[in-house]
This record gives structure tokens, sequence and C-alpha cells, in this order.
């Protein structure tokens, strides 16, 4: 989206002005500094309309003041100005809400969604809309989420399990559900996202405070400095006028950081909305940049979550096309992943693709059970199954055979590679195995490697066993991981991670990840969650995407590096500054000192203004900067540093004399009377 | 030294150790109980104005005292008090001539036991703050009375014992007669005032005090002799400070770190000496076009140290907050005095003081950390102590207090009757004059450009606010930086937190020194030094 168009700039310059008003200011103390000495100014240029006397100077400088703030304000009302749409369609969605709610005696009846308590029991029916956020307590829904996630897929969610929870402001697309609501009015996912979005509620990160705090003492240290100038100036004979002081002032202090600082704080909450999680604070988006260690699911994150069939390996006089097509027909009625994944393994090998494989006649599908550990199928009277190595053991054991060695090794091979041996079988005959896979998502592994480089370190945690989980884990790059895993061990790893110090970041979906969301530093749940593990987390992801921690942790990183860079630049722009207003305020009494006018402005009033200009212009020419965040591009850290320090350190000292002589050329153009 | 503090063995100690527990047991301490920050700022505080009061009640009484053998009168109320901060807190700002006014016991009892006890506090508080960084989820910072017994017994005794000795053996007086009146060769009377001076001026040096037995300080030959003494009493200015930045490393398990923060130093102490090296060495048109033969500029230095020699100790005693001279600083090229200012303004970190030097400097460390933590994308940390608004607003305050008020009280001075009435010189130099006087004693440096008479009321009580501004406003920032830190965690190193211990460390941290003290002082330094600078080339002298 461009920000830059005419629906968002024109709200933008109204509010810009609206928000000139000195008690909305009280919030940057830096801006309503200048505001301040943007009324100092306009007095001296109302007394001096009244007393006559040269006043353009002064009605330049007040009129570039004023400037100064409104190009602030209009930072961050631009900022804010997406979120607030976002608020505002939300809003309306919740107050036309209607729920019908089961009442105790089991009746049904029809009230608003806003006074729902937690607890209550609401009936939804196809095409409605979720009344509020709730467990599914009996039936399966298709919920189309689009109004908060602006995902057009609509998900499954069903009661019992981890995919029961609902958000409120989401609409039933089939089905008949109950919900348990879960929390009271007021505390809604709603409502929260509606504050989060409206960043009057937006609290400081200490990040921020500590900055706020370095901005503030600069300020004062430059007051000092500027309220003592005329006692040096008086003594050495050289008086100097209150607007060319309260000029200097307003150029010293840094504005262009403090003009800056809210609009960096919205902008990376709402890059973060653009990427749809809702976080419950600034605080936990900057937490995500300090990250560490990230503790990653096996399954779902680092693999797709399914095991795939990626070899055949046939036994000791088998052929291996015949293994291949009867693993395929004991495999087609099987609708699991692996099932079909069999299927689409062998098809690709007998290169039947395309072609229907139609189940033979006369046969007969055989599911899978629990007890047996096996499914297949029987045609023309024998049955060909596929199962664990235990299941078809006992098979072949109860006909007085025995399993071939070669198959036995086969199976010791595929476990020891810490793959899934699945062992096929006809008649009494064995066939051979079925190699079944876990899949590394691609893309993982330069995730994976992308954290290391920034010092992150990841660990896999998974309930398998040791063997299956260091092969994952060396072919997606992890840096440890924790094998055979019970829930509580998350918690206990979390715990010991912190204990050494480190930040521990988590993502989770179901009841029993919520202790150890709750004790992880960044906590993102899933939307798909749980309730309990939506409330336990501080950030929830609506596309339920278990890779988004990376894309967190990276906005989190770029507005610490947004606010530090710009901090920067702001600093080093002073140097500038000094060499443009001191020798013009000196040399009228030591023509010496214009050896210090460096950038051999044209007048003495004409390099105050050209600075002045030029300290206002900064702000409005950095905002893309400060919206879209400073671009953070995996390197190292030094590489990084390296970086910023050139273009924000070095670059501020010298683009501010590029930019005031500039300003000052195009004023002597333009033949500005001052 | 880091064995010293943590109470190790060392060669020392058999002879030590029984004085020291002989002192505990006496002043009823328990050498095991620790403190928080705020139990030792105040036993720092108690015992800074303690040494403050005896201090000032020796002076006014000393006609009453023994050893006063010139029969020296009470001090008067406003230079005694003026004396007692100055030499409490470590600065020594001499508003007074040693030789015409303290007596012999003033000089003992009072100057020089001051000379080691506030450096020996100012020691004590830079290794509480080492224990900050080095102590994790910890309320105490270590024990005032024992880290300052131990300063003083361990280092400063016996260092200033070998020091004396060595500058007894070069003819520095160490005696308790009567002045000496001789008869010159021209037959006229001069008096030839004496003391025990090699003692005092052990422990000036060494312990960043730099008040002078006799008013010219280290210029004068009973001070300071010989080419040997003047490099011994050099080497001594420097080599607390720079012990302490290797013991921090030593401390921390981090030599590196030890040895990035002392690079760097070395960095800014060089670029200072160079720029005066080659000031001190142009040459000033006026003299020169006077006719007389002349290369460098030799007015105020001793012929005995030269250029080269009286450059380095002048950029030693002002980037340490010593303040001991070997030549006037008055009369050095205005861009030299210049350095001079700069030195003293940003608080004198480069080597620093005593123990406050480097927990000086480590502010600036903060500051820079904090900006380069947030540009690498990560809330700040430093030697994995992560760095919030609590030690922000602690380092701004310690850097930023004593900048301010010494800024505030030159502007007072150059616009009032009685500030500009201490003035020898006018114009731009009278401004570097007093510029100098308040960034001096705000950096608590003591050292002196010359022709401002500062023995005057005004001066005294101005100069006291701004010793005590400097001496606190460093000090208990300091350990309530340390108390803050001990509580916290220690994240471990990893990747992801810049290297502190490199180039780009060095880089950043000079760059924030420089930046903040060119923004704090560029408009006095043009009006001052550089102003002069100017007048000079034109031919205009004060």
């Amino acid at each position: 989206m461009n920000m830059l168009s005419k629906e968002y700039i024109i709200p933008a310059v109204r509010a810009s002005f609206q928000k000139l008003n000195p008690l909305t200011l009280r919030k940057n103390p830096v801006m309503l500094i200048v505001e301040i000495c943007a009324f100092i100014t306009t007095f001296y240029f109302t007394k001096s309309i009244v007393s006559g006397g040269n006043f353009y100077l002064t009605l330049h400088v007040t009129v570039w003041l004023w400037f100064t703030v409104v190009f602030s304000n209009f930072a961050e009302a631009l900022a804010e100005i997406k979120g607030k749409a976002k608020a505002e369609s939300l809003k309306s969605t919740k107050s036309q809400l209607k729920a019908t709610r089961v009442a105790s005696g089991g009746r049904e009846e029809s009230v608003s969604a806003s006074i729902l308590k937690k607890n209550d029991i609401v009936i939804v029916k196809q095409g409605e809309i979720i009344p509020g956020d709730g467990d599914i307590i009996e039936g399966t829904a298709l919920v189309d989420e689009s109004a908060i996630t602006g995902e057009s897929a609509p998900v499954i969610r069903e009661s019992g399990g981890d995919r029961c929870g609902v958000t409120g402001g989401t609409k039933l697309l089939s089905g008949i559900i109950k919900i348990r609501i879960a929390v009271n009015e007021g505390e809604s996912f709603l409502d929260s996202m509606i504050k989060m979005v409206e960043s009057a509620k937006r609290q400081k990160s200490p990040n921020e405070i500590a900055m706020d705090i370095l901005l503030v003492s600069l300020t004062v240290l430059f007051i000092v400095v500027v309220i003592t100038l005329p006692a040096f100036a008086g003594y050495m004979n050289i008086t100097i006028s209150i607007p060319v002081l309260v000029a200097l002032l307003v150029c010293l202090m840094p504005t262009t950081i403090g003009g800056l600082l809210p609009a960096i704080g919205i902008a990376g909450m709402d890059r973060v909305l653009q990427h749809n999680v809702i976080a419950m604070s600034g605080r936990a988006i900057e937490a995500a940049g300090d990250v560490n260690v990230v503790l990653l699911d096996k399954t779902g994150t680092i693999t797709l979550g399914n095991r795939m069939a990626s070899e055949f390996i046939p036994s000791d006089n088998i052929d291996r096309i015949d293994l291949m097509q009867a693993s395929m027909y004991a495999s087609l009625a099987d609708e699991t992943p692996e099932g079909r994944s069999i299927v689409v393994l062998a098809k690709k090998e007998l290169g039947i693709h395309g072609r229907d494989i139609r189940q033979p006649d006369g046969s007969t599908f055989v599911p899978f059970t629990p007890e047996s550990a096996m499914s297949g199928i029987n045609m023309n009277g024998t049955e060909v199954r596929k199962g664990s190595m235990q299941a078809i053991e006992g098979v072949v054991a109860a006909k007085g055979l025995k399993v071939p060695e070669a198959v036995y090794n086969a199976v010791d091979s595929v476990s020891m590679a810490g793959d899934t041996p699945l062992v096929v079988i006809r008649g009494v005959s064995v066939l051979g195995v079925i190699r079944l896979k876990d899949i590394v998502k691609s893309g993982i592994a330069a995730k994976i490697a992308q954290l290391r480089k920034i010092g992150i370190k990841s660990i896999m945690i998974t309930g398998d066993t040791h063997l299956t989980a260091a092969s994952i884990a060396a072919e997606a790059g992890l840096d440890d991981f924790v094998a055979q895993a019970k829930p509580e061990s998350k918690l206990q790893i979390i715990r010991k991670f912190q204990q050494q110090g480190n930040m521990v970041a988590m993502i989770g979906d179901g009841t029993n990840d919520a202790p150890a969301l709750a004790q992880a530093d960044v906590a993102v749940a899933m939307n798909a969650g749980t309730q309990a593990a939506r409330e336990a987390a501080n950030m929830i992801d609506l596309d339920s995407s278990p890779t988004k921690l990376l894309d967190i942790v990276e906005i989190g990183k770029e507005i610490l590096i947004t606010r530090g860079a710009l901090t920067t630049f702001s600093i080093s722009n002073d140097i500038a500054k000094y060499f443009a207003i001191i020798p013009a305020i000196f040399a009228v009494q030591y023509p010496g000192l214009n050896v210090l006018n460096i950038m051999n402005l044209g007048s003495a009033e004409s390099a105050v203004l050209s600075a002045v200009i030029f300290n206002a212009l900064i702000i409005p020419a950095l905002i893309p900067v400060a919206l879209k965040g400073v671009n953070y591009s995996v390197t190292s850290v030094s590489a990084l540093l390296r970086r910023n320090l050139l273009i924000y350190g070095f670059g501020g000292i010298v683009i501010p004399f590029a930019g005031i002589k500039i300003i000052d050329i195009i004023l002597a153009m333009l033949k500005v009377s001052l | 030294m880091k064995r010293i503090y943590s109470g190790e063995k060392t060669f020392i100690t058999p002879i030590i150790r029984p004085i020291e527990t002989g002192l505990y047991k006496l002043s009823g301490i328990d050498e095991s109980s620790e403190m928080n920050w705020k139990t030792y700022g105040i036993a720092f505080t108690l015992f800074t104005f303690t040494g403050i009061a005896v201090l000032f009640l020796i002076q006014l009484l000393q006609n009453l005292l023994p050893f006063n053998p010139q029969g020296f009168a009470g001090v008067k109320w406003d230079s005694a008090l003026n004396t007692a901060i100055s030499f409490a807190t470590n600065t020594n700002w001499q508003g007074y001539g040693g030789e015409n006014t303290m007596s012999y016991f003033t000089q003992m009892i009072g100057l020089t036991v001051q000379n080691f006890l506030s450096a020996g506090a100012g020691m004590a508080a830079g290794v509480a703050l080492i224990r900050g960084f080095m102590r994790k989820e910890s309320e105490t910072i270590g024990n005032f009375w024992v880290d300052l017994s131990r300063s003083v017994l361990y280092i400063l005794f016996p260092l200033s014992i070998l020091t004396s000795v060595i500058l007894m053996s070069q003819g520095v007086v160490q005696s308790f007669q009567q002045y000496i009146t001789a008869e010159t060769l021209e037959g006229g009377r001069q008096l030839i005032p004496l003391g025990p001076a090699a003692s005092q001026i052990a422990t000036k040096q060494l312990g960043t005090n730099g008040g002078g037995f006799f008013s010219v300080n280290s210029a004068y030959p009973f001070e300071n002799p010989t080419f040997i003494s003047n490099l011994m009493e050099n080497i001594s200015i420097l080599i607390i400070p720079i012990g302490f930045v290797f013991m921090f490393g030593s401390m921390i398990n981090n030599k590196k770190q030890g040895r990035a923060i002392f690079l760097t130093m070395t960095l800014l102490f060089l670029a200072g000496l160079a720029i005066m090296l080659w000031s001190e060495n142009s040459i000033n048109p006026v003299i020169n076009d006077s006719g007389i033969a002349y290369t460098h500029n030799m007015e105020g230095k001793e012929t005995r140290f030269g250029v080269m020699w009286s450059a380095l100790w002048s950029q030693s005693t002002t980037a340490t907050s010593n303040g001991s001279v070997n030549s006037m600083h008055d009369s050095y090229m205005p861009l030299s005095g210049m350095v001079q200012l700069f030195n003293m303004g940003i608080g004198e970190v480069i080597y620093g003081g005593a123990g406050v030097g480097f927990a000086g400097f480590i502010f600036y460390i903060i500051l820079s950390m904090f900006i380069a933590g947030l540009m690498v994308g990560r809330t700040p940390e430093f030697l994995g102590k992560k760095l919030g608004p609590r030690e922000m607003t602690i380092s701004v305050t310690a850097l930023l207090l004593p900048m301010i008020t010494a800024v505030l009280l030159s502007a007072i001075a150059v616009s009032s009757e009685s500030g500009l009435s201490g003035l020898n010189n006018k114009s731009a130099h009278g401004l570097s004059e007093i510029l100098y006087a308040y960034f001096s004693t705000a950096g608590n440096n003591g050292s002196a450009f010359a022709g401002l008479n500062s023995n005057t009321l005004f001066y005294n009580l101005t100069l006291s606010a701004a010793l005590l501004a400097g001496r606190f406003a460093t000090v208990i920032p300091a350990l309530a930086i340390a108390g803050s830190l001990a509580v916290k965690k220690t994240v471990p190193d990893s990747s992801a937190s810049f290297p502190t211990t490199g180039i780009l460390f060095i880089v950043i941290v000079s760059g924030v020194i420089i930046i903040m003290g060119a923004l704090t002082f560029f408009p006095v330094i043009t009006l001052g030094p550089f102003l002069e600078h100017l007048f000079m080339k034109q031919g205009v002298l004060f």
C-alpha cells in the first residue's frame, strides 16, 4: 500500500494540525519545547511588527519552527492512520453483533454480543458471525477469519483437541456449533486488537523510555548551552537576538529523532500487524529483537508435520516394481498423508503419472485399526498389508515363518537414519520396506541459518526418538534438539535457558503449551490454538504459521535499529549546524571567525535560516525511513553496525553540510529578504 | 591490584595485613560484611564531608597547631573551605600559594593525608563499579571502608614511599626547617622556602591529586628538580588510572576489554598530545616579529624540560584529573589551551582520576553502547548487562551535571562584577582563564591557568560548588549504576551482541566522547581559545 496516496495524506495533514495542542504534545517533550520556542519567536515577531524594525528573519524562523512541529505531528499521524482505519472497521463489526445464548434452562435467547460473559454458552449457525472468543464445545465448523486475518481461505475448527478456539468477529461458513465464551466483555481478542491499533493506549517500551531520557537530557544540555551563550557573548561584546538564540536551540535539540520517535514505534506495530500478528504490547515486539534462543516444535514448524514415503527397499528376490505396485494398492484407500504419499511416490517411480488408478475389481480395503497396526487391501484372495515391523512380525510368526534377514537389515538402516520403516507383506511373503521420511519444510534451513547469523540459537523440541530428532536437526541445520520431550519439558527447557540469562521465544498452540508460553519472554500463540494458549502468549499469529516467529524477530530488530540510526543521525547533524550558526552570530564582531564558515554561506541571516529550514525539512524527508524501518539485512552484527554507522553517523555529519549549503543557495536565488 | 581488592595474598600482604586488621578492629569494621550501593554511597559521602570538616578546622586553627616555623596565621574561611573541599574531592585546586600560606602541619596532617584518603575513596568507588559488572543478581557491591583501606594501605602507600625515595634522591626537599634566607650573587636577599615536600609530591601524582607543595607546583625546582624526577612524576600521574583499566579487564575476566578501553583512551590522549605539540612548535608571529630567535613556544616552560616534556606533562595532567603542572598552562598556545579545556571538560575520562576517571569513562561507554546496541537491533547491553532507562538516567546525569555546572558557573563569572575582577587578562584569553578554572574544578582536575586571581570570596565559593558537583555527580552515579548492574543477570555473550573489544568499539566510544564534548563546548571554545588563536595570527596578544 502506498502511504503517500491521497486517502492517507489528507487526514494526516488535518491530524498534524490538531496535534499542535500542547496537551497532546506533552507526550513528546522534545517537540513540546520546539512548540514553546515557536511561541517565543511568534511573540518577538509580533513585537517587532508593532515596534517597527526588521522582522523578516524572525518571521521566517517562526514559520519554519511551526513547520518543524507540524512535520513531526504529520509523521505520527501518518503512522497512526492505518491502524485507526482498522480499529474503526473492527469496532463497527463489534457493535452490530448479536448472539444466541443458551440460558440456564436450555432455553435459547437472542442477546447483544456485548453483554456476553465468561462461561456463557452460545449457539452459532451457518452464516452467522461468531459473537465472542471461546472454545467450541460441540460441533465442527468451517470459519472464515478474513475479517481479522485478511486471509480468504476458510479454516476448520472443531470441539476437543487443540483447534477448538474461535475468535469473535469471524464468520461461520458451515456447521452449527456451541461455543463456551472464554472472556468477559472488554477483554476479548477484538477488544485487545482495537486497543492495540489505537495508538493512544500504546505504552512506551523500556527502550523508548531510555531513549526519551537521553533526548530530554540532551535537550537540557543544549538549553544550558544556549542560555549561557549571551553571557559569554556579552563578555566579548557580542549581542545575540532572542529569535536567533531560539533558532540555535531548536537546531541543536534532537528534533529529528524526537519528531520521528512516536512514528517509529507505531509503524513497527503496524508492520507486525501486516504480517498478521497481533502483539499485546510494543514491548513484546521489541523483546523479540532481543531473543537469543528460539524453541521450535518439530512437527509443523520444521517438518511438514507428516511423514512422506521417500524410498522403496525390496527384500531379497523381490522385484522392486512388484513392491511398488503392492504398496500402491495397499495405500489406495488410505487417506492419511502417509498413505497418499506412498501412492504419489509409487506412481512417480512407476511412471504412471496422471492416469487414474482404480480400485481393482472384487477387492476390499482393510482400514487401519490401532489393534492390528496395519492397513491394506484384499484382492484376488491375497491379503496385502503394510504396517509396523512388530505388526508384520506378528503376522509372519503366526504362520510359523520368519522375516527375511534382508528386511531386518533394511528396517534397521531406515531407523538408524532417523526415518520410519513401513513393512509390506503380501500373503506370507514379506516384499520389502517403505521408508517414511519426515520432510523438512523447504526454506526452513535457510531461515535457521539466518537466525544463527544474527546470533539466535534454534532448538527443536520433539517427542520423537533421539535418532529421528538428530537426523531432522542435522538436515534443518538446528543448533540443538531435545528428543523424547514430554509436554512439561518445554517449561523446564525455557527455565533453564532463562536462568543462563537468555531471552527465549517459543511458538505454540496446544493447551499443554500454555505454561511454557507464559514462561517464555516472547510467546507466540497460533490463532487456531486453544484459548489457554492464546491467553498465555503475548502475541498471536493469525495465520497460525510457525515460522512467523522469525519475521517478528526481524521487525523487533528493525524498530530498534531505526531508533538508534535516527538518533545517531540527529546528533551528528548538530556539528554542521554549529558551523552554520556560530560564525553567523560571532563573525559580525570578530570577522576572523569567518574561517569557521566553511560552507561559505551567503549572510549571517541566511545561515541561521538555512539551518532552521534544514532542521525542519529533514523530518518529512526521513518519514519513509521511520515508517518502513531501516532495512535489516542479515549479515554479521559488526557488518550491520559498520554499515549503519557509516550511513547514519558519518552521513549524519556530512549530509547537513550539503543540505544547508543548498538551502542557502536557493534562498539567495529566490532573493528572500531577510 | 585485582588480588588486593579481592583480599587475596600479594607480596606485601605480610607487612600490611596486620596494620589492616588492626585498623578494622580499632574502628569496629566487619571486613566480611558487604554494603549495597546506598550504604556505600552514604559511607563515601560521610567520609568526604568529615574530611572537609577536619581540613577546614586545621587550616583555620593552624596558628595554634605545631610545626609552623614561619608562624603563618589561620587561613581565611572561604579559602580554607575551598581548599578543604578541593583536597577532599581529590581535586587539589589551589587558590593559595602553598609556601606563603600553609604551615608544615597543615601540609602534612591536613593536605597530604587527604591526598591519600581522597584518592583512596575515589579508587574504592571505581572498584565498587567494577564489582557491578562482575556480580550477578547480587544486592551488594563491597565494603567502602575495606576498599578504602586497601587502596591506601596496599597501593598508594607503598608506591608513594618508593616514589618519594627516588624523588629525594633527585633533590626534592623533605625538611621541617625554617625557610632559608640566602645571599644571592648579586648581593640581594632571597627567601628559599623548604618543607616536607617529597612525601606530599609522591601522593599528589599517584593519587591524581595534583596539589603542589609550592605554588608553582612541579615547575618548582624543589618539587621537580631534574629530568629523571620529571619522568618519574609523569609516570606516577598515569600509573594508577591506567592500572585501573587493566584491573577492570582482569577482574571481569576479559582482559581484551581492558585493553580496548586502554586503547580508546590512548587514542584520545595521543590525539590531544599531537595537537598540543603541533601548536607549541608553531611560531607565535608576535614574538617572531619582535626579532627574538624563536622556533617554538618556550614561554612559561622550564628549560630543563623543554616543549616535548612540558606538553606531555600538560596532556597527562589534564587528561587524568591530576592537575599538577610542570609548566604554566596560561602561557601555552591558544590551541593547546583548547585541548586542555577539552580534556577537563569531558569529565576527566582519558585515563582519568584514580578510580573515578574510569567510572566517568564507563558512563561514556554506556551511552555509546546504548546507541550502538540499538543500531544492531538489540536492547543495549554492555558486558552482558542490559542497559535500561535506569542506567541511562544515571549515566547522562553523571556526564551532563558537571558539564552543565561548569558552563553555568563560567557564565555567571563572566557576567558578574566579582567574577571579572579576578581577571588579569582581557578578552578571549580572559574567557579561557575563567573557563579553565571551572572546567578544572568541575572535572576535579585542580590545575589552573595562572592569570586568574581566584582567591576571592566569589571564586572560592563558586569553585567549591563546581568541586562538589564534579565529585559527587561522578561517584554517586557510579555507585548507583554499580548497584543497579549488580542486581541484573548477566546475559551470555553471543554473536548477536557486537564485540566490544575491537576497533569498532574504539571508534564508537571515542566518537561519542568527541561529539559530546564538541556539542557542549563548541560555542565557548570558539569564543575563548579559538578566537585567541585567530587574534594571535593577526598579531594581537593579551
